[in-house]
């Protein structure tokens, strides 16, 4: 075992990583315009949508594992946590990128039928709430339900809280890179505290946000309905996704001769994590299932009611097969979480497991059923979420390739962190 | 013929112990085992203990709980004394999941540690099996089984050069056994 490391070596981000992640992003952006051409507007819509709220959830999930390790005060991670700060690096993009998704969605409109059935104009994205004339009484498209929901649930409003949200969580996320960049060059605890501090003010916030961010960005595409559940069964989709793109991209690292110091024992603790958390968004998902399943109101019961149509149905429980049983069966004994690419197999897994739990809580309101369960996914689907995969690993890449170097090198508990053994 | 049942090497600190125990492989004294207050990481790889199996007692346990409570549940809504509950058919499985997974998780601890209890001695009434009681308090012990490993006096030395601060022949394997 080496006892010595040099940190200094930066990450280059050249060569075939980004070859293809370039090539990535060209076959997403052909993808979505053979969308746009071939008259699937609104479909393509939604998967935008479903990419950038993933890609803003991944990158999310970088600070709130940064800040989680600070608060409390964890030796094992500070040597991998260059990695989640590349991903609180990249949010401000992936903000910006949601947002215009999110506008365009909002102020581009096509001709189609209203609640009713009647055909009137309606923007491509959030048509349950933000149609025109939803909350004017006596015009075609009034929904009482919807205009006394108005009052959130209206465009200024909506966007004044995406604002707030993305902009609270990017400005605490840059606060954080600061810190540890800054403790780089001066050491001492001064740094390490002022990121405990900004890490406490984080959570604050994340914990009282992160449901509203989900009810305001995806259970509004369903206007009607609504659980209290929903905020946390994304947060638990967040964290898990989150956490399976920060393995891959230490595995992948580490596999490229980066992150030498890097042991099986800081990969058994991020599997862990992975396999913990999995059985935490099981319970989530079962707590919203199962009350409304037992309760059968009917305003609640609509939901799954789309989701049991045979056109989803294999979808709706294959997600469970793959979010649950893989990680459970995979991940839970030892030696797996210790073998480098069994690890590397099980966040794939993950990764487009969790894209599939965002597309049946997506597709189904925003854009309804296709002719059969097989053409639910499709090439939109398919080329969308690898131009976004593409456009993460891009920009990823390039937040990681600036940092000078790749363990925060002052870090108090750098030590622990390199003779982590368990 | 000595009485010595086992040799033991006690030290003040864990990195003389660690320093003892290369020692004594170096010399090919095999170690009947170690007693340290603390845990000592990367002593197990050092002594080539084999891993716990104490996961895989874990698991059984969980299935045994799991099955046992489902099929109290089947037999009880379903064979036995079937009820309309809001509608629902008798044999609903989303309202099994949540006793099954309670009656898992139940299971799998008082299984657990009913098997650490039994497998160390420590269960409530036996006597815990304690080769030196500083074990548990400052010492750091190293136990060889004087059976065969002679002559005793190498040992000793071995030992004293390595940094203990005491070496006990113990006549009994047990101290803690009247």
């Amino acid at each position: 075992m080496k006892t010595s490391h040099s940190f200094d070596g930066q990450f280059e981000f050249q060569g075939k990583a980004k070859t293809w992640s370039l090539v990535m992003i060209a076959i997403g952006v052909i993808g979505i315009l053979g969308g746009f051409f071939t008259g699937n507007a609104e479909r393509t819509f939604a998967n935008l949508l479903l990419n950038g709220y993933y890609f803003t959830c991944v990158c999310i999930c970088g600070i709130f594992f940064c800040a989680v390790q600070y608060v409390a005060q964890a030796g094992w991670s500070a040597s991998i946590l260059r990695i989640p700060q590349a991903f609180a690096k990249t949010l401000p993009i992936a903000a910006v990128v949601l947002l215009v998704i999110i506008s365009a969605g909002l102020f581009f409109t096509h001709a189609g039928p209203n609640e009713e059935g009647k055909q009137t104009i309606l923007p491509y994205l959030y048509k349950g709430w933000a149609l025109k004339g939803v909350t004017t009484p006596g015009d075609p498209n009034y929904n009482a339900v919807i205009a006394g929901k108005s009052g959130y649930l209206n465009i200024p409003f909506f966007f004044i809280r995406l604002l707030i949200y993305l902009g609270s969580y990017s400005l605490i996320g840059r606060m954080l890179v600061k810190y540890s960049t800054n403790e780089d060059e001066l050491g001492g605890m001064f740094n390490y505290n002022k990121s405990f501090n900004a890490s406490v003010l984080f959570l604050l916030i994340f914990g009282f946000t992160v449901p509203l961010f989900a009810f305001d960005t995806i259970m509004s595409l369903e206007a009607h309905w609504f659980s209290t559940m929903f905020g946390w069964y994304n947060f638990a989709a967040l964290w898990v996704s989150g956490l399976s793109v920060i393995t891959l991209t230490i595995i992948i690292l580490r596999e490229n001769g980066y992150l030498e110091w890097v042991t099986e024992d800081h990969l058994h603790n991020l599997g862990q994590l992975m396999f913990g958390f999995s059985v935490f968004w099981t319970y989530l998902w079962f707590a919203q299932f199962l009350l409304t399943w037992y309760a059968n109101l009917p305003e609640e019961a609509a939901y799954f009611y789309k989701r049991w149509e045979p056109q989803f149905k294999p979808w709706f429980w294959l997600n469970i097969i793959i979010n649950f049983l893989t990680p459970l069966l995979v991940l839970m004994s030892r030696d797996s979480k210790r073998m480098v690419k069994v690890l590397k197999v099980a966040c794939i897994i993950l990764i487009c497991g969790h894209w599939l739990d965002y597309f049946q809580m997506i597709m189904p309101g925003a854009v309804g059923p296709q002719a059969a369960w097989y053409n639910e996914i499709g090439l939109i689907e398919i080329s969308a979420f690898i131009g976004f995969v593409g456009l993460f690993t891009f920009t990823m890449l390039t937040s990681l390739s600036k940092f000078k170097a790749l363990a925060p090198k002052k870090h108090p508990l750098l030590e622990e962190s390199l003779h982590h053994h368990i | 013929m000595s009485s010595t049942k086992y040799i033991l090497g006690l030290f003040e600190d864990p990195d003389e112990l660690m320093h003892g125990i290369d020692t004594l492989q170096k010399n090919s004294v095999p170690i009947y085992d170690v007693y340290t207050p603390m845990p000592i990481h990367g002593i197990e790889r050092k002594l080539g203990i084999k891993d716990s199996r104490l996961g895989y007692a874990a698991f059984m346990f969980g299935c045994l709980g799991g099955t046992t409570i489902f099929s109290m549940a089947y037999y009880m809504l379903v064979q036995d004394w079937p009820m309309n509950i809001g509608g629902k058919p008798a044999f609903a499985i989303p309202d099994f999941i949540p006793i099954t997974f309670e009656w898992t998780v139940l299971f799998t601890a008082f299984g657990m540690v009913a098997t650490f209890f039994y497998a160390t001695h420590l269960f409530p009434g036996r006597t815990p099996r304690v080769m030196d009681y500083r074990a548990t308090d400052d010492r750091f012990v190293i136990a060889i089984d004087a059976k065969g490993n002679i002559p005793h006096d190498d040992i000793t030395n071995l030992l004293k050069q390595a940094g203990a601060v005491e070496v006990k022949h113990n006549d009994r394997k047990y101290v803690s056994y009247e």
